[in-house]
């Protein structure tokens, strides 16, 4: 199977901007401009079906053309690296191996939404990774591929890298931009969006890293060819972060529908020690879980709702026969109670509830009724805060137990785990 | 953390190399105020923490009041206010680690350094804390030494191994 961006992932290497440039590197941002006008390159990466692979799965031309471009403001583009989504390292192999496939796609993004500023955010926690991206930064302004009339075009694009400081909450992209202006990363009420009042109320394009890097392939071989990849309405390929309890766990750059059991027994080399599939969360932590019979599904955004989860930022978590899912939804909630942001209510309150009641049943003091107070919870978290964080949190809430059941019972009632007895001398008391 | 008042001085905020780097990285941004959370980071990188009289003086050197910077200090996690140990392990307790055992090698680090997660040692030399995902799920369990180093698929052998090389056993 062909590969695209991971063809650049060759272990201890970074392709600088020679070796970029030998391989056909930035022919594609250099030809953008004579092969298209903004319109038509906005058109072609429509027809390409070209989602947004950060997560949401919006199409990426789509947002694009929901830029207005006569408010006299400036456009900015920001790229989100922030990659907090657990389960999802996909991100950081651009940054480490391609930094410059990541910034001719800016190069191209720019072009098409009329962009002469941008921002890259990164993680603060990818240290090394943000060095490799500030060498490359130097390397392209050197080559005047950045800076002013790049490409000796009557284009000017400035790029700034920008390191965030430690926040889920800063990949969600209105909690982005805030911390991106030097605010705590609230997000912000929508309407307007980030298209029309972004950064420094001005329209702003915002797409993922991965979805940047994929525009190079779409310029040099064509829109259909990129849709044809992939399934129906989601274009090409997709880099998946796959963990847990498989044998390879790695980013496999895979098509877009490809059945997820084909990730996990052919691409990841099966479950490990031979053991039975349990559950998958397909779609970073904040996806609804999938029992073994439900691994069948192809991997796109369009398919994967329609079984009650979501394609999100395709990291696949697996989880053999001897994972307790009590303990491992304790884990889930910890989490989204450690970065809920605070600012609405039902999502600070609730994650938080949410996360000492799992406490008290994984230390064996448990309740049988906590689990219709877990959903109780679960159904006022969802839908009414300002971002997506509580509903996040509410798809594993709801669907472990949902699926799961019994287990959840037994635990309450024994006060222990029945498949892995150890789990709560394990517990955190911190 | 004692209550922030503006400095009256007058005198440079900071050393002259450090002040180049901050105007170099503020003349990038829009607003002065934007630059905040990289200010930060290259004060850091500097002088290892953030110490009161830093604080007060990023919002004098970014015209900002005192509080914002506080808030923006203790809203995200990687700011250090406080020196910090020589040997720093921050162990992902996020599922995927969760999963292949991390829970396990978090006690045995505990009984290890002889300290709890969120406890530094009392000479200074080292301090653990547990984080979350940190994007390296690939490699679980894993934890980041020195807030930089990426040290994954670990074992009880590996962490043995890793404490000799840092000199952190207790």
């Amino acid at each position: 199977m062909e590969k695209l961006i991971s063809k650049y992932f060759v272990p201890g290497k970074t392709f600088w901007v020679d070796e970029y440039i030998a391989g056909g590197g930035y022919e594609a941002a250099r030809s953008v401009f004579e092969k298209f006008d903004a319109k038509g390159l906005i058109d072609e990466v429509k027809k390409s079906n070209l989602r947004g692979l950060g997560g949401a799965g919006f199409p990426a031309g789509m947002k694009w053309s929901l830029v207005p471009q006569t408010t006299g403001k400036p456009v900015y583009l920001v790229v989100n690296g922030d990659e907090g989504e657990p389960g999802t390292f996909k991100d950081k192999y651009i940054f480490r191996h391609a930094p410059h496939l990541l910034l001719e796609g800016m190069m191209i993004a720019a072009y098409a939404n009329n962009v002469h500023k941008a921002y890259i955010y990164i993680r603060g926690e990818y240290v090394d990774e943000y060095r490799t991206m500030a060498r490359a930064l130097d390397e392209a302004y050197a080559k005047g591929f950045l800076g002013k009339k790049i490409f000796g075009k009557d284009f000017d694009l400035e790029i700034v890298l920008h390191r965030g400081a430690g926040a889920y909450i800063c990949g969600e992209e209105t909690g982005l931009l805030e911390s991106l202006e030097g605010k705590k990363g609230f997000p912000r009420l929508k309407p307007p969006f980030p298209a029309v009042v972004g950064l420094f109320g001005c329209p702003t394009v915002i797409n993922n890293v991965e979805t940047l890097s994929y525009l190079r392939f779409i310029v040099e071989r064509g829109a259909d060819w990129f849709a044809k990849l992939g399934s129906e309405k989601n274009g090409g390929l997709r880099l998946f972060s796959v963990s847990g309890h498989v044998k390879k766990p790695g980013v496999y750059e895979l098509p877009l529908g490809i059945p997820l059991k084909e990730i996990i027994y052919d691409h990841a080399g099966g479950i490990r020690n031979d053991r039975k599939l349990k559950a998958v969360v397909p779609g970073g932590l904040s996806a609804a879980i999938l029992r073994s019979d439900e691994i069948e599904v192809g991997m796109d955004f369009d398919q994967l709702r329609a079984k009650g989860t979501m394609a999100g930022s395709a990291g696949v978590m697996v989880f053999d026969e001897t994972t307790c899912m009590v303990s491992a939804l304790h884990v889930t909630m910890r989490f989204y109670a450690h970065e809920s942001c605070g600012q609405c209510s039902p999502c600070r309150e609730g994650t938080g509830w949410v996360h000492k009641i799992l406490q008290r049943i994984v230390e064996g003091r448990g309740r049988i009724e906590d689990l219709n107070n877990l959903l109780d919870i679960c159904s006022f978290m969802g839908g009414t805060t300002i971002c997506a964080l509580a509903d996040g949190a509410a798809m594993p809430l709801r669907s472990y137990p949902e699926k799961f059941r019994a287990e959840f019972e037994d635990f309450i009632r024994s006060g222990k785990s029945i498949v892995t007895p150890k789990a709560k001398e394990l517990v955190s008391h911190h | 953390m004692e209550p922030l008042t503006l400095n009256s001085q007058t005198q440079a905020l900071f050393s002259a190399a450090l002040q180049a780097k901050l105007d170099a990285k503020v003349a990038k941004y829009e607003t002065r105020r934007a630059s905040i959370l990289e200010v930060l980071h290259l004060i850091m990188e500097e002088k290892g923490h953030i110490a009161l009289e830093d604080e007060k003086n990023v919002a004098q050197y970014l015209s900002i009041p005192p509080i914002d910077v506080r808030e923006v200090m203790t809203f995200y996690t990687l700011y250090y206010d406080k020196p910090k140990a020589k040997t720093r392990f921050n162990v992902c307790r996020t599922l995927a680690c969760h999963l292949t055992g991390g829970d396990e090698l978090l006690k045995y680090l505990e009984e290890k350094l002889g300290i709890h997660e969120g406890q530094m040692s009392k000479d200074g030399k080292c301090s653990l804390k547990t984080v979350e995902c940190l994007g390296a799920c690939e490699i679980a369990p894993m934890m980041q030494i020195n807030d930089h180093e990426y040290a994954g698929n670990l074992t009880k052998e590996k962490i043995d191994e890793l404490l000799k090389r840092v000199k952190c056993e207790a």
